[in-house]
């Protein structure tokens, strides 16, 4: 019995609780429900695109080119951030700043790449008004680079983090989950890029 | 503490002589801190509640006022001008006024009260006290999930002291209406506005739907299988699951109107004219906006009930001294009505020119629902049958929660079928239906868990006599309110029609709706006596003296009687048993911290 208790303390110090053999870090779960929350955004957005396209008067859009350069850039990041998250696990923290920074400062040129897309689509005379693919651009997009953004800030105080923080705790949680999100928004944006050309056309 | 474990009813004198000198977290406690950004879960859904009964007066006063109009169309109210100036000239509701009314009081009611107020409440006090957590998985997000909500509550409320008014289209909020401000007041600045608290509002909900989730999959106990947990958390975990996937869709369907609104885009616009003057937009689909919207409004009706099920299933079990009838079967009709919640949303939309075989698909998956909803019903009365029944308010207002579940859900199976439909869509027997199924349905199971639970939240009791007659009243007055309602639908009564005397053939229920505004303010005034019930026992109710007031299995109850942040003061307790072991080999109850007996028989 006595030793039944010792076993209970222990196991109720856990931040889960104890009992439950879990192999997902809290935080990762809720990462992975809120992804599932953003999709269903983005499947909505999408499912309004497709039956609107069946519709007349549907316009489609001709994509700039520099959404190719921009999704080479992300891709880019999304590697960059992998690598840092290795170097994290094995406390190289001089090349794990340089890696998060590097990601940083590529998330930020994409959503500047994508701001000039919406640039010269405008300038090819796709503006708000009307009722086609273009339209949909603009707010699928946009939807997509504030979620870009999101990622940034949270780079942004890792980052900051990374250089002041005293406290020598070596938790790749945080790494972990930043990772996963980034690599979220990465493969949203092949989706979306690839549903543009597909259905878009 | 392993002698305690295994006779509970020693805990309660244990705990009871010390619990104010030693709480768990010792950290200084500003008033701030403990109170306003409080991170603690039970402080958290205290606020929930507070913020959604202020709501529900709000709301509830909205309907008050336009049932004025409905009931006494041709009368004048003088006192009306004076608080409300030109909104009712000569003392008469106009026309911009109600419409804003009954658009405020539907958004206020499901969104604020019945969502926020309801949910909000008891998922935040319940999960971690009943499934054993100190606190939710990410305790700051949940702060953030009801700081989202006040920022979503100020921007609703702000709406209403602008010039032009609040928003005004109907809770659904359909375009074109709500999309040309220059087609009504209530669709200007109101409108904006709006939108900009539901966006608030949605992501209050998500932050508050993750934590959920994830407490309730990652955050048990020792021994609390996900077979052992009580439906109340069962239902909340569904609850949010719902909430989680649909409300998404919502803000993306609001994020069009919004650029439809102000930036000249023409997702849902077409073909329009207003005022004499044709509109440039060409090629949106105002149908579009109706999928969107439905695609989260049916689950949201899921939203509201069923955490109210889950409150009654565990009410009823425990106030009748009895299991819960066919847990199992409990946890799988929450799941067939979950999933099939997402797959019926075109069954609001059958008057659209929805496709024909489309709609005969959404009649059957609609009628479909019908079955789990009906094993709920069963498993409930067979909870109750022969059962040594309690009769306290909670108890009381669990059973009118059925009550008007049945019969709500009856008229339901009229309107998930689309030729009868295509009769009843948009008239009164739509408002008959959804108010007692979802609207009065809601209440009463909000009712039932804060008379249950409001020892558990203040440490006091409400005062019951002043609950009886809230429940009689409320009960009474609900069905004399809403069941003649079917009556003028049948024949044929718009909803939403501020002035129907055009209508020789509706002047039959001039006295019917005279009868029901009177019985509504009646109504009314018992809710706000239940309010006063409400705070006056935060601080004078009668005390609680024993840990476990109810008898009942749950964890909350082997809490200190006003836990701290953290709940328990030692070690969180161990779990042998599932919450139901009423009445079992002789005795009363049997808490889901007791190990399981050498003889005891399984259930
Ligand atoms: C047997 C189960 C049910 C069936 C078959 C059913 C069917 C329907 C149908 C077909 C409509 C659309 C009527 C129309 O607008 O023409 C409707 C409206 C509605 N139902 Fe139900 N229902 C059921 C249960 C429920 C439940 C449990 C709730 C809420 C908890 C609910 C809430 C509503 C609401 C809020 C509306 C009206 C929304 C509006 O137009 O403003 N229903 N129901
Ligand atoms: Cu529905």
């Amino acid at each position: 019995m006595v030793s039944d208790i010792k076993l209970k303390k222990f196991q109720n110090s856990l931040p889960s609780g104890g009992a439950q053999r879990k192999k997902l870090h809290p935080h990762k779960f809720t990462l992975w429900v809120a992804i599932g929350s953003i999709l269903m955004m983005f499947a909505g957005l999408t499912s309004a695109f497709i039956v609107k396209s069946n519709q007349t008067n549907w316009k489609t859009v001709a994509m700039p080119k520099v959404f190719w350069i921009s999704t080479a850039v992300l891709l880019l990041s999304s590697l960059m951030i992998q690598m840092a998250l290795r170097s994290f696990k094995n406390r190289e923290m001089n090349q794990y700043r340089l890696l998060i920074g590097l990601t940083l400062a590529l998330g930020i040129a994409f959503v500047f790449l994508q701001w000039i897309g919406f640039q010269q689509l405008w300038d090819q005379k796709v503006t708000f008004t009307g009722s086609g693919a273009g339209q949909f651009l603009y707010v699928i997009f946009g939807l997509h680079a504030l979620h870009v953004t999101g990622g940034i800030i949270a780079l942004l105080v890792m980052f900051v983090k990374a250089f002041i923080g005293k406290t020598k705790l070596y938790s790749s949680v945080p790494v972990q989950v930043a990772a996963t999100y980034w690599h979220f928004v990465d493969l949203l944006w092949l989706y979306l890029l690839i549903f543009f050309m597909i259905i878009g056309k | 503490m392993s002698e305690e474990m295994n006779t509970p009813q020693e805990v309660v004198t244990t705990h009871e002589v010390h619990h104010d000198e030693h709480h768990v977290h010792h950290h200084k406690e500003t008033f701030i801190t403990k109170y306003i950004f409080s991170q603690d879960h039970k402080t958290i859904g205290k606020q929930f509640l507070i913020t959604g009964i202020i709501w529900a007066i709000i709301g509830g006063l909205f309907s008050v006022l336009f049932r004025l109009q409905l009931g006494y169309p041709d009368q004048h109210f003088p006192i009306l001008e004076t608080f409300f100036g030109h909104w009712a000239k000569g003392g008469q509701i106009q026309p911009e006024f109600y419409y804003a009314l009954i658009t405020m009081h539907g958004t206020v009611l499901v969104f604020f009260v019945l969502t926020a107020g309801l949910s909000g409440t008891f998922a935040n006090l319940l999960i971690p006290l009943q499934i054993g957590a100190r606190d939710m998985a990410a305790p700051l997000l949940n702060m953030l999930s009801y700081w989202f909500f006040f920022m979503a509550s100020v921007v609703m409320v702000s709406s209403l002291f602008i010039s032009t008014g609040p928003a005004a289209g109907g809770w659904t909020v359909y375009p074109p209406l709500s999309a040309l401000g220059q087609a009504s007041e209530g669709s200007k600045l109101g409108m904006d506005l709006w939108i900009v608290s539901m966006a608030l509002f949605v992501v209050s909900s998500l932050l508050g739907g993750l934590n959920y989730i994830s407490t309730i999959l990652n955050m048990r106990t020792k021994g609390m299988s996900m077979t052992r947990l009580p439906l109340t958390i069962w239902a909340l975990f569904f609850t949010a699951i719902l909430g989680v996937l649909s409300f998404p869709v919502l803000l993306s369907g609001l994020i069009l109107l919004l650029f439809d609104r102000n930036l000249g885009t023409s997702f849902y616009l077409s073909d329009i004219v207003v005022n004499g003057q044709v509109l440039p937009n060409e090629g949106g689909s105002a149908i579009l906006f109706q999928h969107l919207f439905w695609f989260l409004g049916h689950p949201e009706v899921y939203i509201i009930i069923l955490p109210a099920m889950g409150i009654a299933s565990e009410i009823l079990s425990v106030n009748s001294r009895k299991p819960i009838f066919g847990y199992m079967a409990m946890v799988g009709s929450l799941f067939a009505i979950t999933v099939l919640a997402f797959l019926v949303w075109a069954h609001h939309m059958f008057v659209t020119g929805l496709n024909p075989f489309l709609g005969s698909i959404f009649v059957l998956l609609t009628l479909l629902i019908a079955v789990p909803s009906a094993i709920k019903v069963f498993n409930w009365l067979t909870t109750l049958w022969r059962g040594n029944i309690r009769f306290f308010p909670s108890t009381l207002f669990a059973i009118g929660f059925v009550s008007l579940f049945i019969s709500g859900g009856l008229t339901g199976i009229f309107l998930g079928n689309s030729t009868i439909d295509i009769h009843l869509h948009d008239t009164m027997f739509i408002v008959a239906h959804f108010h007692i199924v979802m609207g009065v349905a809601g209440m009463f199971g909000m009712f039932a868990g804060i008379y249950h639970w409001f020892p558990k939240m203040f440490g006091r009791y409400l005062n019951s006599t002043l609950g009886y007659i809230h429940f009689w009243v409320t009960m009474i007055g609900a069905y004399l309110i809403f069941w003649p309602m079917h009556y003028e639908g049948l024949a044929g009564m718009p909803r939403r029609y501020l002035d129907k005397s055009s209508w020789v053939s509706f002047s039959q229920f001039a006295d019917l709706d005279r009868m029901i505004t009177i019985v509504s303010i009646l109504v009314f005034a018992v809710q706000l006596m239940f309010v006063f019930n409400f705070f006056y026992s935060i601080f004078k109710g009668r005390k609680v003296t024993s840990q476990n007031p109810w008898g009942s299995n749950t964890l909350e109850w082997t809490t200190p009687i006003r836990p701290g942040h953290g709940n328990w003061e030692g070690e969180i307790p161990e779990v042998h048993r599932w919450a139901y072991d009423y009445g079992k080999d002789g005795r009363e109850f049997i808490p889901q911290v007791e190990p399981i007996g050498a003889n005891e028989s399984t259930h």
